[in-house]
């Protein structure tokens, strides 16, 4: 039954794999994403399933990639040191075209790092992250509403495409409490063609990622490409909110995305002409939605919890055809709306832009 | 005697394939790969394997034996196959590993996986070399031993001692079986083929985790002939790999 409940981020994303039809979960401890396998641990079997404290982030994404080859709906969820571990197990699941479902509640980093807010893990997350040529779904909620919807969007497109995806959280997401509509539980998925279950009145299957004969990887290779080619088609999430006359786009994703919208919503009030993108889906990245309204405004600022990272994807999308900004928030630090409602103020003018040639 | 009389003594298993094995001349791997299938067949299991395979010479199982298959990263194999059979408990799940599989790389996966009680079967490939890579030191390699990482000789100060998989996997409470067993002779493959009947079972009635580790030869890395490999199994590795079930349910 739907319902509104008042959840945490990360017990709304844990519930919303379980209505999406998720019945089994591996993981290792690790700050700050406990509140999802202390959840998962007693709520799975509840329903039926399977959850397995592993030994080490390594094997927890391998039980992940033996639960996908049996077709079934599997998750595990880490942060920072855990998810570099997983990045071999990630690359075979890419490889081998299993779908599956990895939660990163980021730490900074590099090392040991720290466990305060931060989208360090962006490249990491939007570039593959393990060898090879592949990339994962990944998918940046931004309220806890979102933890619920998108941890079921991120199994639709895994088993879609048959491939694996990410949704990458930090502290502020999973430990913000906040309402969340709950939608009508989907039922785990049936007997898929090409899991594995034992060669039973059929020809038996194999799930592999290694192509030794001459060609053969190329022909893989290509294969995945359209994949992320009909991602980038299908499947781009964005939010865009900017007015038709625009002097400024910010462009933030996640938790900073929350902050950004204060911000943009203070300078409009201001009488700023200033506009949000907030990319939802990190890859596909939303290039046609940046570069379209970067144009328009000519000015881009990006604001990040990072040194620099989405803002490599939004100066591609500009093509050098836009002025880009950028607001750097490193290492855990969070930004608040006053220093971004300055930062745009310093771009466009306290009093806006004078537009010499507008009619 | 009638030919409609005969009677049909001897005949390649029904789940090995007639694909011819890519493995060097006097090479183990293929006797190996044979057992598992006689027990498959054995057990009436076709239908409902399946294997999860190591990175190593036995990479290619899946061309042998008609099982559904699964590759696995290099060591994890325990793990993916804990995925396997928890997600599908009617499915018999063997793996199939060698030494630097299970013993090196993957020593984390298979002592945990036996701790959690798997009721998964391993089938342990120990020719005491990494034979896919080009003969480097295993864990197992024998004290002295010269491989392509080891030019002097392995030494156990420094280069570490060899790693007895069987016994150190009996201690955990959650094996049901383990024990070791010899490829180089009929005696020796008969006793084989009755422990591996044994790690099957162990997973056919929930018992636990299933291991049979076997010596076998790499007669390319330990640059011997087929027949120079038979008799160093038997007159070195075999001291330092004790034959013998060290946990029987
Ligand atoms: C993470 C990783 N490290 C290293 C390798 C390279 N590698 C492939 S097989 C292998 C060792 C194989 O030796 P063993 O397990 O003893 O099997 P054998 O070939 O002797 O049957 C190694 C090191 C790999 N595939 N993956
Ligand atoms: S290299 Fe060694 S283990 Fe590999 S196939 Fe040849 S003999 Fe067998």
């Amino acid at each position: 039954m739907t319902e509104k409940q008042l959840l945490k981020g990360s017990v709304a994303l844990a519930q919303g794999a379980i209505d999406a039809g998720c019945r089994y979960y591996f993981g290792y401890p690790i700050t700050p994403q406990n509140d999802i396998p202390e959840y998962l641990s007693a709520a799975l079997p509840a329903v039926g399933g399977v959850f397995i404290q592993a030994e080490s982030e390594l094997a927890s994404i391998n039980m992940v990639l033996g639960a996908a080859a049996s077709g079934k709906m599997a998750m595990t969820s880490s942060s920072g040191p855990g998810i570099s571990l997983m990045q071999e197990g990630l690359s075979y699941l890419a490889g081998s075209e299993l779908p599956a479902v990895v939660v990163n509640i980021t730490r900074s980093g590099p090392g040991l790092g720290g466990i305060a807010p931060t989208q360090g893990d962006y490249m990491q997350a939007t570039r593959g992250g393990g060898h090879g040529d592949y990339r994962l779904i990944v998918l940046a909620p931004n309220s806890a509403q979102e933890m619920y919807d998108l941890a079921g969007e991120a199994f639709r497109l895994a088993f879609k495409y048959r491939n694996p995806a990410m949704i990458l959280g930090d502290a502020i997401l999973g430990q913000m409490k906040e309402p969340v509509m709950l939608r009508e539980a989907l039922s785990p998925p049936q007997n898929s063609p090409w899991a594995l279950s034992g060669a039973k009145d059929r020809q038996p299957r194999l799930v592999k990622s290694l192509y030794l004969k001459d060609g053969e990887m190329t022909v893989h290779n290509l294969k995945l490409l359209d994949k992320y080619k009909a991602l980038q088609e299908k499947e781009v999430k964005v939010e865009i909110d900017c007015p038709t006359r625009c002097d400024l786009i910010v462009v933030a994703f996640g938790s900073c995305s929350r902050i950004a919208r204060t911000a943009v919503d203070r300078a409009c009030l201001q009488g700023l002409k200033v506009g949000l993108v907030r990319p939802i889906s990190l890859f596909p990245f939303p290039e046609k939605a940046v570069r379209e309204e970067a144009q328009k405004a000519g000015r881009v600022l990006v604001v990040e919890m990072n040194t620099g990272q989405m803002l490599e994807d939004v100066k591609l999308a500009c093509n050098g055809n836009s002025e880009v900004y950028f607001k750097s928030y490193p290492g855990g630090a969070v930004p608040t709306p006053e220093e971004i409602e300055k930062e745009i103020e310093v771009i466009v003018g306290k009093g806006g832009l004078r537009h010499v040639n507008s009619s | 005697m009638s030919i409609a009389a005969k009677k049909r003594v001897f005949a390649s298993p029904a789940s090995l394939t007639d694909n011819k094995f890519h493995f060097c001349p006097g090479c183990h791997h293929g006797l190996v790969h044979r057992l598992a299938a006689e027990t498959i067949d054995y057990y009436d299991l076709s239908s409902k394997a399946i294997g999860v395979i190591g990175v190593g010479c036995g990479v290619f199982l899946y061309d042998y034996l008609a099982i559904d298959c699964c590759e696995s990263p290099h060591g994890r194999a325990p793990a993916v196959a804990t995925g396997i059979k928890r997600s599908n408990p009617d499915s018999f799940v063997v793996t199939y590993q060698g030494d630097g599989d299970l013993a090196a790389i993957g020593t984390s996966e298979i002592i945990h996986a036996a701790n959690r009680q798997e009721s998964i079967t391993i089938i342990f490939v120990n020719n005491s070399v990494y034979g896919m890579t080009g003969g480097q030191m295993a864990p197992t390699t024998l004290p002295g031993q010269k491989t392509t990482t080891t030019p002097a000789g392995r030494q156990p100060v420094g280069d570490g001692y060899p790693i007895n998989v069987a016994e150190l996997i009996s201690t955990l409470k959650g094996t049901a079986f383990a024990a070791r067993v010899a490829c180089h002779s009929h005696t020796h493959i008969r006793t084989a083929r009755k422990a591996m009947r044994r790690a099957f079972q162990a997973q056919i009635e929930k018992r636990g985790l299933g291991l049979i580790e076997l010596l076998s030869a790499c007669p390319t890395n330990w640059r011997m002939t087929p027949q120079q490999s038979v008799r160093r199994l038997e007159a070195e590795m075999i001291n330092t790999f004790p034959l013998g079930t060290y946990k029987d349910f």
